[in-house]
């Protein structure tokens, strides 16, 4: 049997032999008497025993020790029923708070789940089950369904889909084909692929994100250390005014009786004990942090998740971060033909090159192209190209080829990459091609301000115009473009000293190039972390997907963890004092204090548990 | 050199925090954390003494909390 059913069942048991006790009127008084103590000692032992001991080494303000002198006191003046109830509740108390916690650490450990247990290596036809310390780079593993992908790596045969949603909180599965990269901790549903492994299990992700979750909460939050030091005064302080109280007024004061002034001092130490307070303030900072990593979000350290409730500057990275980094046809505009012919005839003519423009023509065209119609194809490198279509001379360039070829064009004003196509010497139209912003930039500059982010300023290597654009359909309050990435850094250096004293520049970058700057800002986030190593490092908040509405959900999730904690700081102080000064003054009995102390740190832990339960809004 | 340690029977969180203090005093420390939540303790020390400060951090456990034991990870 476990200890804690254990403690539960002697709870119970004393709970009876308390209430008999409490409500018979038994005649001999004795009798009632001995039913209390044998309560106090079926639940209250373990507590003496440990207070006898931690006495015997002078730790004299150690909780086990005080709840003893309490209720020992509370007897001794013939209380006896509180006595017993102090202990009893006491008892209720420690046991609820070890259930919660051990709740929320298995809540966190199961979503946590990823870690795979072997890995089914293929050497010459046959497979070998082995630990995934043990494979090797470039070994071949096989996975199959409803196993974890031990490795990171890229299939090479087979097609299936992978569950990843206890590595990016993304709920859709992710379908892989063969060439695609796949991420250790993703759980293979139904197709058996064979995986060729590129990191070993050390580098992989699945260890890194263990890594950082159960590393999360050595780095302690400003509140942790607030209570610790809290709990370090609050405690001598109160026992110290229990004695003054226990025997100053009856040595001062004429009328005052000792054993009235000792029962005041006895419910001093029941809410002397720091605990409830001590508890519940990590309990939420675990909680925040669970839960942000079950959206895909890993902060590093409960100070993280503190500072974040306080950001006041954003500063985005454009490329990869606000945008896809990823070229693509945003406009087609045609002079005299079809849209679809003029992509048609551009995609024809630029098939054979290979630059990403090209690619992205192609991609948007994705229809095959009939490649016997192509009868040459010149690359002009810096101008464009120029091919033989059948029997017709298609030209694809900038302004530059434009102008060479003494074409007349109408020039565009468009930001982006501008195609200029012409047929025989004669203008057609032209094709934009742009870097796209991503799908939820818009509405996460939006809600950020709507969360009164102070400024959201976004940096980026790219050029003047580009930047403008982007930050403009965004509605970024502050641009700055064409900066290298030591200029960057430079930036984020001044922007750090315009906000005020207490709040935080956030910086969010896609961990590529930017890695200084992710450092020297107050709070780094990194997205799409699966990719960059030195970023994951660095980094202070990985979001595991590269979603920039994440840093939206972990501003909400740290404000509310933080206003949870600061519920149960004032909450728990307020109630404590409050009965401490009732108590002097004799206007509240022991069964306040036992309230004060219990009863307060369970509303505290369930307040605490809160947290847990977060709401996933998609 | 830093160390992880598995922390067992912590049973309040306030201890946890007494006994991070405790050690954080020890000579050769040079910063410990404890978390009551994971039950984990995560030590940095002189790396030249590293047996020597093992066995000292584990006596002074024992001193303060009899019930503690610790497992390196």
């Amino acid at each position: 049997m476990n200890m804690m059913k254990q403690k539960g069942i002697r709870i119970i048991i004393a709970m009876i032999l308390f209430i008999i006790a409490f409500i018979i009127n038994f005649k001999n008084e004795w009798i009632q008497l001995i039913l209390f103590v044998i309560a106090y000692g079926i639940v209250g032992l373990e507590i003496v025993r440990k207070a006898i001991r931690n006495m015997a080494r002078g730790k004299v303000f150690d909780e086990n020790f005080l709840m003893t002198v309490a209720t020992i006191g509370a007897f001794g003046i013939g209380e006896y029923p509180e006595a017993v109830a102090v202990m009893l509740f006491y008892q209720i108390g420690e046991l609820f708070q070890s259930y919660a916690v051990d709740q929320s650490r298995k809540s966190i450990s199961s979503l946590m789940d990823i870690r795979p247990d072997f890995a089914n290596v293929e050497k010459d036809g046959t497979i070998e089950k082995m630990d995934p310390d043990e494979v090797k780079i470039g070994e071949i593993i096989v996975v199959k369904p409803g196993e974890k992908i031990p490795l990171d790596g890229y299939v090479i045969e087979g097609k299936s889909s992978l569950d990843t949603k206890a590595l990016t909180g993304e709920s859709l599965p992710q379908e892989v084909v063969k060439g695609e990269e796949v991420l250790s901790g993703s759980i293979n549903i139904n197709g058996v692929i064979k995986i060729k492994v590129t990191k070993e299990y050390a580098q992989s992700t699945v260890s890194k994100i263990l890594d950082l979750v159960e590393n999360a909460s050595s780095k302690k939050s400003k509140s942790e250390n607030f209570i610790t030091k809290f709990a370090r005064y609050y405690t001598p302080i109160v026992v110290i005014i229990a004695l003054a109280l226990a025997f100053l007024p009856p040595l001062i004061m004429k009328d005052a009786t000792f054993s009235d002034w000792l029962y005041r001092a006895l419910s001093f130490l029941v809410v002397s004990c720091p605990c409830a307070l001590v508890i519940s303030i990590p309990l939420s900072f675990f909680g925040g942090i669970g839960g942000a990593s079950k959206m895909g979000i890993l902060v590093k350290g409960s100070n993280y998740l503190e500072q974040l409730a306080n950001t006041e500057i954003v500063v985005f990275d454009k490329t990869g971060t606000l945008t896809e980094g990823v070229f693509e046809v945003q406009k087609v505009k045609a002079i005299g033909m079809s849209e679809e012919e003029l992509l048609k005839i551009t995609a024809i003519a630029e098939n054979y090159s290979n630059h990403p423009i090209a690619l992205s023509v192609k991609k948007a065209y994705n229809k095959k192209i009939e490649e016997n119609q192509i009868i040459k194809t010149e690359e002009r490198s810096g101008y464009g190209i120029v091919s033989v279509i059948g029997e017709q001379k298609v030209f694809v360039g900038n302004e530059k080829l434009m102008k060479e070829e003494q074409i007349e064009f109408v020039k565009c004003n468009d930001v982006g990459t501008i195609l200029y196509v012409a047929i025989e010497g004669k203008y057609v139209g032209y094709i934009l091609i742009a870097d796209k912003i991503k799908e939820d930039a818009i509405s996460t500059i939006k809600s950020l301000k709507k969360n009164n982010i102070k400024q959201i300023v976004m940096l980026t290597g790219d050029r003047e115009e580009v930047g403008e654009n982007v930050g403009k359909k965004l509605g970024i309050d502050k641009v700055y473009a064409e900066l290298l990435p030591d200029s960057k850094v430079k930036k984020v250096e001044s922007l750090l000293k315009e906000k005020s004293k207490k709040g935080k520049l956030v910086f969010v970058g896609d961990g590529i190039n930017d890695t200084p700057v992710l450092a020297i800002s107050d709070i780094g986030i990194a997205m799409g972390g699966l990719g960059a190593d030195s970023a994951i490092e660095v980094a202070d908040i990985v979001l595991m997907t590269d979603e920039p509405s994440k840093i939206v959900d972990a501003i909400h999730l740290s404000k509310r963890t933080m206003r949870i904690v600061k519920e149960n700081i004032l909450f728990a102080i307020a109630i404590k004092i409050l009965v401490l000064i009732f108590s002097a003054f004799g206007l509240s009995t022991m069964w306040e204090a036992v309230f004060a102390d219990v009863g307060v740190s369970v509303i505290a832990i369930i307040n605490a548990l809160r947290v847990l339960k977060v709401k996933n809004r998609k | 050199m830093k160390s992880k340690f598995r922390v067992k029977g912590l049973d309040c969180a306030n201890c946890a925090n007494e006994l991070e203090r405790a050690i954080q005093k020890l000579e050769g420390v040079e910063s410990v954390s404890i978390s009551f939540m994971t039950q984990k303790m995560e030590i940095e020390y002189d790396e030249s003494r590293e047996e020597e400060m093992i066995q000292k951090v584990k006596k002074l456990i024992k001193k303060e909390e009899p019930d503690v034991t610790i497992e390196e990870v």
